[in-house]
């Protein structure tokens, strides 16, 4: 079914564009260590709100351009004229653990220590704004993933004993679907991380989030496919399997999982999306990830001062638009997708 | 009609009640409550600190204070709040009307841009005009709303075309009553847009579908074998059966925008039920807390119901009595 699908993507540019859009924010998080020229701690409180560095050819060569703050109190930096530092590729830098495991200290780009590197500008501590964005796509980009194995695997098992078994379980179930669903899920989201929080470590809020975004998601999806199983039960091919005495455990996994797979994929790609902005969100309004770790929804709630506004800091907006990418390529390939699975239910192109 | 309503306020007690016992359970299990903050002021004398303990029952277990709690919501009393030592409904009634007001001039902004863009894109399908509105409405959806009132506060600030946050400036007392309108409507301008942004398109795809469905219904092609101008067929015909799921799907709408309204009204300063919720938990205001997340589920379930009452008044097929 991979296969299949991988073919018929590859068919379509929009999904070609959005698989590798995608495929490149992946590689750029999974290796993010290597590609970043500091540590997302890093501070420089000399070099605060520092716009981004220009980069120049010197001799066919790279170099960045060095700046001297002109204004402390209103952030403005001016270039000096001729005085540039060279850039230095595959050069070893502080050490650091690839994946937490391998110790190395070699970094793609940096120069030398006594000057900065803003690809992207600094923030209000004079940390790179690049290097920040790159570790907090580790947070922001996992999420979903992990996010979505949760509630998918809870909202089938769910959906489908309630299904499957009707009557009172199916009662039960659903009561609880709807409670859920009633809530504006923010409101459940804040409160249901005000209970939690305080019994992990602030290291450890990565989990509480993933732990609430799985335990309000589970029911749009549960209640869906509740419905298709409800049909499916009807089908000959389950009737068969009961009457040839399979078990109801074994009928719901060989029975009921690839008939719902498709289903599942396409609305697993178009709730990605859902628990990037929930996190986002959450971070953003300080609930979420905690300082010292980064992600985007933080960064931005760390974008909120009045002088951003007032200075035109735009650079330290650039989260947003790192969170509207991806969001953006999950929503077409999830339509994309759900073009390829189920054909009836196009609504894009028609 | 009476019966349906009737049923529809009554099956909405238990959920009520069931929310706000997950809300006391949520706020008894989070660790810490409202005094921390005196507690750990040491001006604060220690029998002050015991006096409001007793006052709150803070000592007792959460479902004793729910029972209180209920047994004062019955009487009509809904506590006081503790930040600003009011009663709950005063602190309700001036911020409800704020993100009531909010909400429908979003949806009323959506409907008002999406309408159009949905019908032409579907007029003109595959135009590139189509294209573009659905390009705008993947980006809509996509963008996460307290981006987009982060950029709208940029916007403000750099040209100074619209307040940058609040809901009423400060020369406001002094204004006329017609001066105190235009202050909050230039106030709402950007709220609006930014917490309506989201709905435009799903709105707008959802017009665009549906009538693409009703173009190739047999009514129209029966119309057009009579000879019914074709603006007629589009506007009297389609269009009015089109519009149906817009109207059902308006509640779903609201829930969005109450749990948006939350962000935007953080970061634009809006004094409206989202700020005082998050305020509230933030400093475990329980009754607070407690009367404002009910509020707002309120506020959805009426939305709902309104939305399946209009439906039932613009679409004679459906019948309510009958669900």
């Amino acid at each position: 079914m991979i296969k299949h699908l991988f073919k018929e993507i590859s068919r379509r540019p929009l999904g070609v564009v959005c698989l590798t859009i995608l495929g490149i924010l992946y590689i750029c998080t999974i290796f993010s260590q290597f590609l970043a020229p500091y540590l997302p701690t890093d501070q420089d409180l000399n070099n605060a709100y520092h716009p981004p560095t220009r980069i120049l050819m010197v001799d066919w060569r790279p170099h960045v351009q060095v700046y001297e703050q002109v204004d402390p109190s209103a952030a403005r930096y001016e270039p000096v004229e001729g005085a540039t530092v060279p850039v230095s590729f595959f050069a070893s830098g502080a050490e650091y653990r690839l994946w937490g495991v391998i110790p190395a200290d070699i970094r793609l780009f940096q120069v030398e220590e006594t000057h900065r590197l803003y690809l992207l500008g600094s923030d209000g501590t004079g940390r790179d704004v690049f290097s920040r964005l790159l570790y907090g796509a580790q947070v922001s980009l996992s999420i979903g993933f992990i996010g979505i194995c949760i509630t998918m695997t809870l909202g089938f098992i769910v959906g489908g004993v309630a299904g499957y078994f009707g009557g009172r379980v199916d009662f039960a179930a659903m009561r609880m679907v709807e409670f859920i669903i009633a809530v504006p899920s923010l409101y459940l989201l804040i409160a249901l991380r005000g209970a939690l929080a305080e019994y992990f470590e602030p290291e450890q809020m990565y989990l509480v989030i993933v732990i609430i975004l799985s335990l309000i998601g589970w029911a749009g999806a549960a209640r869906i496919i509740r419905g298709m199983a409800l049909s499916l039960r009807q089908r000959h091919f389950v009737l068969a399997a009961e009457v040839m005495g399979q078990s109801s455990f074994k009928i719901l996994f060989k029975h009921f999982l690839p008939n719902l797979a498709s289903y599942l994929l396409v609305a697993a790609t178009l709730s990605i999306p859902a628990y990037i902005l929930a996190e986002a969100a959450l971070s953003f309004l300080g609930l979420g990830i905690q300082e010292p770790g980064t992600s985007w929804g933080l960064m931005l709630q760390q974008a909120q001062e009045l002088k951003v506004f007032t200075l035109n800091l735009w650079w330290l907006l650039l989260p947003g638009a790192a969170i509207f990418v991806t969001v953006i390529t999950f929503n077409v390939l999830g339509d994309v997708l759900r073009d390829i699975v189920d054909p009836r239910q196009q609504m894009v192109k028609r | 009609m009476l019966a349906f309503i009737i049923r529809r306020i009554l099956s909405a007690v238990p959920l009520l009640f069931g929310i706000s016992v997950l809300v006391f359970i949520l706020m008894a299990v989070a660790p810490g409550d409202f005094l921390d903050v005196a507690r750990s002021q040491e001006d604060i004398p220690a029998e002050y600190i015991e006096r409001m303990e007793q006052e709150f029952a803070l000592g007792e277990p959460w479902h004793t204070r729910y029972f209180i709690w209920v047994g004062n919501v019955v009487q009509g009393n809904l506590g006081e709040s503790w930040i600003y030592r009011v009663p709950v409904t005063e602190l309700l009634w001036q911020r409800i009307p704020a993100t009531l007001v909010l909400s429908a001039l979003s949806i009323l902004f959506a409907l008002c841009l999406a309408i159009p863009l949905g019908v032409l894109a579907a007029i003109y399908k595959d135009s590139i005009f189509d294209r573009i509105s659905s390009m705008f409405a993947y980006a809509a959806l996509s963008i996460p709303e307290f981006f987009l009132a982060l950029l709208a506060v940029m916007f403000a600030a750099q040209t100074g075309l619209f307040p940058t946050g609040g809901l009423s400036s400060v020369e406001h007392e002094f204004m006329s009553f017609w001066g105190r309108m235009a202050d909050y409507a230039h106030h709402l301008v950007l709220p609006t847009i930014v917490l309506g942004m989201g709905s435009v398109a799903s709105y707008m795809r959802i017009m665009r579908a549906n009538f693409l469905d009703y173009v190739r219904s047999d009514f129209v092609t029966t119309a057009r074998a009579k000879g019914v101008p074709e603006g007629r067929i589009m506007f009297l015909h389609v269009l009015r059966n089109a519009i149906n799921p817009l109207v059902s799907g308006s509640g779903f709408i609201l829930a969005t925008l109450l749990s948006g309204s939350i962000l935007v009204e953080n970061v634009m300063n809006y004094p409206g039920l989202g700020q005082l919720i998050f305020e509230a938990l933030m400093r475990q205001d329980e009754f607070v807390v407690v009367a404002a997340v009910l509020m707002g589920c309120v506020m959805l379930m009426l939305g709902n119901l309104i939305a399946d009452l209009l439906l039932a008044w613009s679409d004679p097929r459906i019948r309510l009595e009958k669900n």
